[in-house]
């Protein structure tokens, strides 16, 4: 049998991402109702939570902490000498406090879970889903949605508020004491807090961890959806992980203008 | 092309139907007031096996526009123990897992004890308990081994912590691996892992039991010891056996007939001396391979 070639037709293409593309939409919104479903179910997976809990949270902690320090003093460095030329660094407590309570918080920490915790899920029910371990799953009358995807959904939902609730705090006091010693700002940090605490309404920081928990959600969302399509033994564990960071990181931007728009 | 489905009852169902999605916002509904509790019935139901029938009607399924089964039909009574034989990639895992529901036919009916098994209309969902012990194996590897075993039982919670303890003994003891409960999975050889996969089957106490490639990874002892185990089960419980099998011993021995699938068809079907006596090329060919046993003049 002669091969057939086929001309490519750029409509052919075109029409097939945009069908894929809803299809993978209502996929992912399919799972995270059925998902949603089974968290009725949260007891019976306790174990699994803990232990998912354990590794989002507790495994990703310093990191974050550590990462959202510096970003903390970069932030009150950039903004406290650029507010020293027109002589109102007072205003450096307000400022480093709502960018990172509002913004910084929530979606450095959330792409540090997308990338650490995200991509590893993917890997790991990638690798159960390639290896047919969702298939004896199911033989076992066991819902693969129930027992893998409700305990990660829940933890994270839980983890990445909590990390990020760290994560602020350690920032903004990175950003008090560089706004101290450096000599340009030289601002004390009895004023920086003051000012930071009369600009943060617990308004701000509800809406900072509802951000956090919906980041929380995409990623877990993310991590088994991408994990459940894996198709192709090992190479395609490897292109389920790099899939799950990339659209994961898309998803939580694109959220993150949606919510802010919504929230202002 | 395959047309996009944006609606699935169930993330693992595939193309679904508008239906589908009704009685997935019903369970949606229903679900938050249901309590979890009520899995607690499943514990009357955990009893003996017994066996189920199983036709399968016009059987087609292809991947990727080539079609790997074509036109399968086959009746297998309550009770049998059947074998599928056959070169490597005629589609006999594929089938198993058709039966297993794990696989949706492009046409064609599976029916168990005459349900259709892929529309469940109004018969509970599962009405029989059947398991797969897959070629690979499939443990979950983040589970010991005891927990792989007794998974079906404590998810279903139809025993008491102390009495699935005793039944993940019982069962590692049927396929000789007692006292490795506290193992992990990564720590077994390939025919260890494959011995586990099926205590892990057995665990359910299956009314139809799917055995992929059983022996390829055992000792000949060890699958003599299996063959005891499986002819044992069928004797004391009744259950349906199908197995696919390159091992011609192993299948002729336990089998109450075989069939012989070639390119994905079911070429023959018939009990063992019937296949012995066959004269189809194929299955000749099949069976009375040249390299069996020890060259002559040596
Ligand atoms: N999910 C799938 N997607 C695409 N092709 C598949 C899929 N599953 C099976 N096939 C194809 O179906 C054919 C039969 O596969 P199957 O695993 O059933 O063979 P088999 O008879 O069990 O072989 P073996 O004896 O080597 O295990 C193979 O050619 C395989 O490529
Ligand atoms: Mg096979």
């Amino acid at each position: 049998m002669t091969k057939k070639l086929v001309p490519i037709n750029p409509f052919h293409s075109i029409g097939h991402k945009i069908l894929s593309t809803a299809q993978g939409t209502g996929e992912m919104i399919a799972l995270l109702l059925e998902t949603v479903y089974y968290c009725k179910e949260a007891p019976r997976n306790l174990s699994s939570i803990y232990r998912q809990v354990n590794d989002i949270g507790i495994g990703t902690l310093p990191i974050a902490m550590l990462m959202s320090l510096f970003v903390g003093m970069v932030l009150s460095l950039q903004t406290g000498s650029e507010l020293a030329m027109y002589g109102s660094q007072e205003a450096i407590g307000a400022i480093v406090g709502l960018s990172m309570v509002r913004e910084l918080g929530p979606v450095m920490t959330s792409l540090l879970v997308a990338g650490r915790i995200g991509s590893a899920m993917a890997a790991e029910v990638g690798a159960m889903q390639v290896y047919e371990e969702i298939d004896a799953l199911k033989t076992l009358e066991i819902n693969p949605v129930r027992y893998l995807a409700m305990p990660r959904l829940i933890a994270c939902l839980l983890s990445v508020p909590a990390l990020v609730v760290f994560a602020v705090f350690i920032g903004v006091i990175g950003g008090g004491v560089v706004a101290e010693v450096n000599p340009k700002i030289n601002v004390p940090f009895s004023v920086y807090y003051d000012n930071m605490i009369r600009a943060l309404s617990y308004k701000e920081v509800l809406k900072g961890l509802l951000k956090a928990l919906v980041f929380g959600g995409i990623i877990a969302q993310v991590g088994c959806y991408v994990g459940f399509k894996t198709k192709g033994g090992a190479r395609g564990i490897g292109e389920s992980t790099t899939r799950s960071v990339v659209l994961s990181f898309l998803l939580i931007m694109f959220a993150n203008y949606l919510l802010t728009r919504f929230m202002i | 092309m395959k047309t996009a489905h944006l609606i699935s009852g169930s993330f693992f169902d595939g193309p679904a139907s508008m239906n589908k999605l009704v009685t997935f916002l019903n369970k949606l509904a229903h679900g938050f007031s249901a309590s979890f509790l009520e899995t607690n019935n499943l514990k009357e139901e955990y009893g003996e096996s017994s066996g189920v029938s199983i036709s399968i009607q016009g059987l087609n399924k292809a991947f990727d526009g080539k079609p790997i089964l074509k036109n399968i039909n086959l009746n297998i009574e309550a009770g049998e123990t059947f074998s599928i034989i056959g070169p490597s990639g005629t589609g006999k895992s594929l089938l198993l897992k058709h039966i297993a529901k794990l696989e949706l036919p492009d046409s064609g009916q599976i029916f168990v004890d005459g349900h259709n098994i892929h529309t469940n209309n109004g018969v509970p969902e599962r009405s029989y308990r059947y398991s797969m012990v897959f070629q690979s194996s499939a443990l979950f590897n983040s589970l010991t081994v005891g927990e792989n075993v007794g998974l079906w039982l404590r998810e279903k919670r139809v025993r008491r912590e102390s009495r699935i303890r005793r039944i993940i003994h019982e069962k590692l003891s049927l396929v000789g691996l007692a006292g490795t409960e506290g193992m992990l999975t990564s720590e077994l050889s390939g025919g260890m892992r494959k011995r586990v996969a099926i205590a892990r089957s057995l665990a359910m106490n299956p009314d139809l039991i799917l055995y992929d490639e059983p022996t390829a990874e055992l000792d000949p002892v060890t699958s003599d010891e299996l063959a005891k185990v499986i002819q044992s089960l069928k004797i004391k419980l009744n259950l349906t056996t199908i197995i696919v099998s390159h091992d011609l011993n192993f299948a002729l021995y336990l089998s109450d007939r075989v069939a012989m699938m070639d390119n994905g068809e079911i070429i023959e079907i018939g009990t063992p001396e019937e296949l012995k006596k066959s004269q189809n090329k194929k299955i000749r060919d099949f069976i009375y391979t040249t390299t069996k046993g020890i060259k002559e003049g040596k």
